[in-house]
């Protein structure tokens, strides 16, 4: 079949009125200059005209010097995947000429004029800025300068775009929150360089904002601040961690969120945040503070799952609720340590020898880090089991927009706890006696007034009374009800999210964040007449729905970031009989995946290539 | 020989001997490890322990299957080759209220576990910590462990050629406030320090020197009972008093004997044996043990006391109400309060 796509230069038109809130801006500068403050001063800016919009930071492993980028996407439309930046800030010496080269046809470069840059290209517009000489008359010495500089690429953007000075005063304001000084410090930056950008340059590209009504009534914030948010509304207590990027902000947050909101009537603390010495240490407090009875989470990246295999198998065997955040970046290894990736589902959902199986969570926006946050508590304390949520790095660490968090409209699931009098009730309590059917068997916790109500956990093989046992069948049965357990764990866990189209024959599956890129890529497909279906997973292990939409297909593609098509080789093994008909379509470089790219491998995959 | 039927004799909280005891051994006959069981029993019937106040918690090795024979009515958790000590971090974080016995053994402390052992002290996670040391694998069947020491040869492994870890000098270093070394040979020594150990503020580091009779109790071995029964140089003569007795301070001589307030108002008392060593003084301790190593003596004794560390649950602000008992409602913030946070974020 032949599908035509309009690509995203074409799509953006030679129209100018395209050209309006609808484009995306590269602003490229060295780690380490506090150019994050201005790019979120412009992010928040936009989202306060009411453009939806979304920023992309892309950064190095580095403390300073090392290139950085943040894309700014506004979209009229609402699109939030990465795409291809036409309006470049240039104000990085090292990165000058392939951050000039990159732009496509038509694009605009807004550069700092004390940097040498030879204007190769007759198609871009030209706007250099004489940072210095702006500067000359602020009066701010040493590192605050060199801070302070960036806020003159805000003021000249935000005369070149159209962003109102009062929008950029009040996104300052919501970036230092009671720190007037700072507000009016770099304000008086924004508005030297507005005024003298009114003054020099005349606008010559059709790259413009103007205010909409779209964003109205919506927050945003970082994936990595929303997970720690649900994890106090899901009543988390214990948090052992390591820092280790992208996941460092979650428990950041979550250190500030518990400080704030959980504290007693005398001050004291009902909560406790450990600093461990490594990641083994971190999770096995969180083990540990299950184990007790209190709900107890961590966050980390791929090399800290590596270092938790040992407790995870421990806790899936022994039945121990825990809660673990992964924060995806890219591996194997040390890898890309600031780069994103979805590398981490195989080994997750496996993780630990012998066999083991893990119940994951895919979070793909704040809503779900949100909702996932409480949720992941009440799916560890209902299985008895490790929940592991798997974010990523451009989910944790970039701001989204999203609809305000619903408050958790259930009570908190505790799970089968039994009290003293309920231990006292039964003839005899056995730890792993499965009187339900459900695989789940009732626990105490540690502190329970019945003297019946002790076991004695462990990771050795035991029978129903958790006593050491050596008996295959004790073995056997153990096992085989462990993997009953799995499968209560498919009908608890957030089901798949499908949409239909009609007339579409090909369906579409992936899990997290792919879903920006590949909704788009379903649009533009419509565009040129191919409807699809979109299956978006949310968790491991499937629900029948998954296996139902695969059937209801004759051409499923599994999308993902990674190299070998892990969640595509899951379902091989979870649906045998439809094995042959999963396709994948897995690439990683680290960079999230652009509507384009995913709208090209669709058409090869349609074309047959 | 059968005692005649009588009406079993129990403790303040009603409980009997027998309601302390644990599953039956699995280790060798004549282990040093189920003589510290054994003493278990006896402390905890002697305190009034209530076994669910209690919670046992071990690594991997001989040692750390030993809390299966004792306090058969507590919580427990026999956990991964040298992570006793986060797990027993986060239990008490969630749980600071319970009392921990947690039972190591030298490659669960000294190899594997170092580092969650350094670390556990350095938080002063408030806890018994036990080292059932015999200077061998078992399990393995006979390899050297890091407290063997150099020049030690075994049938099994050869000649060891690497220095020993000392646990008490580790401990030391680390920052614990309570450092002993006693030898399972002595029963009551074992037991007075373990009590005394169970009332600290913080980490009780207990270096307990506990014959492997299948590997290494060759009589040339420093772990072994005839060594130990030869060459301990004892420090003091402890013992301890409970909180509720009475103490008749006429009863000790302040010239030789220290009686040291503990953090639950039990008291230890130290009947110096040893003229001129101060438990106060971490310069002089870790001195004495490099000596006592060199001369080839099993030193035991309150090696090192120091309480003025706050634990970890205080230097957490812990509220009194144990995390794990906290009721549903104050685990959950309010949805106001998510409104107030979200407002925010507009």
């Amino acid at each position: 079949m032949g599908v035509t796509l309009t690509s995203e230069r074409e799509a953006a038109g030679p129209d100018a009125a395209s050209k309006v809130n609808d484009f995306s801006l590269v602003v490229a500068t060295a780690n380490g200059t506090g150019s994050q403050t201005a790019n979120l001063t412009l992010l928040r800016s936009f989202f306060k005209m009411g453009i939806p919009v979304h920023g992309k930071n892309i950064f190095p492993s580095n403390i300073q010097g090392l290139p950085t980028w943040y894309h700014i996407r506004v979209s009229k439309h609402g699109y939030v995947a990465r795409r291809e930046s036409a309006v470049l800030v240039a104000f990085n010496a090292a990165t000058l000429h392939e951050d000039v080269a990159a732009l496509p046809e038509g694009g605009v470069v807004i550069h700092n004029a004390d940097l040498r840059l030879r204007p190769e290209r007759a198609d871009l517009t030209y706007y250099p800025v004489p940072v210095k000489e702006l500067l000359g008359g602020v009066d701010v010495k040493g590192k605050i300068k060199e801070y302070i500089a960036n806020m003159t690429y805000v003021g000249v953007v935000a005369h070149l775009l159209g962003v109102p000075l009062d929008v950029i005063e009040e996104a300052l304001g919501h970036h230092f929150g009671k720190r007037r000084k700072l507000v009016d410090s770099n304000l008086e930056v924004v508005k030297l360089a507005h005024a003298w950008a009114q003054a020099n340059l005349e606008k010559r590209d059709p790259f413009r904002v103007e205010p909409m009504g779209a964003t109205s009534g919506l927050i945003m914030m970082t994936g990595n601040e929303a997970g720690a948010l649900g994890s106090v509304f899901g009543g988390v207590s214990v948090a052992g961690w390591y820092p280790i990027t992208p996941s460092t902000s979650f428990i950041d947050s979550l250190r500030e969120y518990l400080g704030r909101l959980r504290r007693g009537p005398d001050g004291r603390a009902t909560y406790s945040v450990v600093q461990a010495e490594d990641e083994l240490a971190a999770i096995g407090i969180v083990v540990g503070a299950g184990w007790a009875g209190a709900r107890a989470v961590t966050a980390t990246s791929g090399p800290g799952i590596s270092l938790m295999a040992e407790f995870l198998g421990l806790a899936y065997y022994a039945e121990v609720p825990a809660v673990v955040w992964d924060i995806q970046r890219v591996g194997p290894s040390t890898g890309l340590p600031t780069r994103t990736s979805q590398g981490d589902v195989a080994f997750s959902y496996y993780l630990g020898h012998g066999d083991t199986k893990q119940v994951l969570l895919f979070p793909s926006s704040i809503e779900e880090c949100f909702e996932f946050g409480y949720k992941a508590h009440d799916l560890a304390d209902r299985l008895q089991t490790p929940v592991l949520v798997l974010s990523d790095l451009d989910l944790g660490m970039n701001n989204w927009m999203g609809e305000p968090f619903e408050y958790p409209s259930g009570p908190l699931d505790r799970g089968k706890v039994l009290s003293a009098e309920e231990v006292d009730a039964l003839p005899s309590f056995g730890r792993y006696r499965d009187t339900d059917g459900d695989g789940i068997t009732a626990r105490t916790i540690p502190g329970n007034e019945s003297p019946r109500s002790a076991w004695f956990g462990r990771g050795t093989g035991h029978d129903e009374n958790a006593k050491y046992s050596e008996r295959p069948e004790d073995w056997v049965k153990n096992m085989d009800r462990l993997a009953r357990k799995f499968d209560t764990a498919r009908t608890l866990v957030p089901p798949a999210v499908v949409d239909l189209r009609p007339g579409a024959k090909l369906g579409i599956v992936a899990y997290g964040t792919t879903r920006y890129a590949i909704e788009e890529a379903r649009d533009l497909l419509a565009a040129a007449g191919v409807a699809t279906d979109f299956m978006r997973l949310r968790a491991l292990p499937i629900g029948p729905e998954v296996g139902e939409f695969v059937a209801a297909h004759d051409d499923v593609v599994v999308i993902e970031m990674n190299r070998d098509g892990q969640l595509a080789a899951i379902l091989r093994d979870e649906l045998p009989e439809q094995a042959a008909k999963l396709v994948k379509i897995a690439y990683l470089d680290g960079m999230p995946l652009t509507a384009a790219w995913v709208a090209e491998r669709l058409v090869s995959h349609l074309e047959g290539e | 020989m059968d005692r005649p039927a009588s009406t079993p004799k129990v403790n303040r909280v009603g409980l009997g001997k027998q309601d302390y005891v644990g599953s039956p051994s699995t280790l060798c006959k004549g282990c040093g490890h189920n003589s510290v069981a054994s003493q278990l029993v006896q402390i905890a019937y002697d305190l009034d322990l209530r076994p669910q106040d209690v919670i046992k918690l071990s690594g991997i090795g001989c040692s750390s299957k030993s809390p299966a024979y004792f306090l058969g009515q507590s919580h427990g958790f026999n956990s991964l080759h040298g992570r006793m000590p986060s797990l027993g971090t986060g239990a008490l974080q969630a749980n600071h209220t319970l009392r921990a016995i947690g039972i190591s053994g030298d490659g669960d402390t000294g190899s594997i576990g170092l580092g969650q052992f350094k670390h556990v002290i350095r938080r002063n996670v408030r806890m018994v910590y036990i080292v059932e040391n015999n200077g061998v694998y078992g399990l393995t069947k006979g390899q050297f462990s890091a407290t063997s020491p150099e020049g030690h040869e075994l049938k099994y492994a050869g000649t060891n050629q690497f220095p020993a870890i000392d646990i008490c000098l580790e401990a030391i270093a680390a920052g614990a406030g309570f450092v002993a070394r006693t030898f399972a040979g002595d029963a009551k020594q074992v037991r007075e320090v373990i009590k005394a150990g169970l009332s600290f503020r913080g980490t009780a580091v207990i270096d307990i020197i506990s014959p492997c009779v299948a590997f290494n109790d060759e009589p040339d071995s420093r772990h072994s009972y005839a060594y130990g029964r030869e060459h301990e140089r004892v420090l003091q003569e402890v013992g301890f008093i409970p909180a509720q007795d009475e103490i008749y301070i006429d009863d000790y001589d302040p010239g030789s004997t220290q009686v040291v307030e503990l953090h639950d108002g039990a008291r230890m008392t130290l009947r110096k044996i040893e003229a001129g060593f101060d438990t106060a003084d971490r310069v002089k301790g870790i001195a004495r043990l490099l000596e006592a190593d060199a001369a080839g003596e099993l030193l035991t004794g309150i090696v090192h006391y120091d309480d003025s560390r706050p634990s970890l649950a205080e230097v957490s602000e812990m509220s009194e109400t144990p995390l794990s008992m906290l009721p549903d409602a104050s685990l959950r913030p309010s949805a106001a309060a998510l409104d107030a946070f979200l407002a925010g974020h507009a």
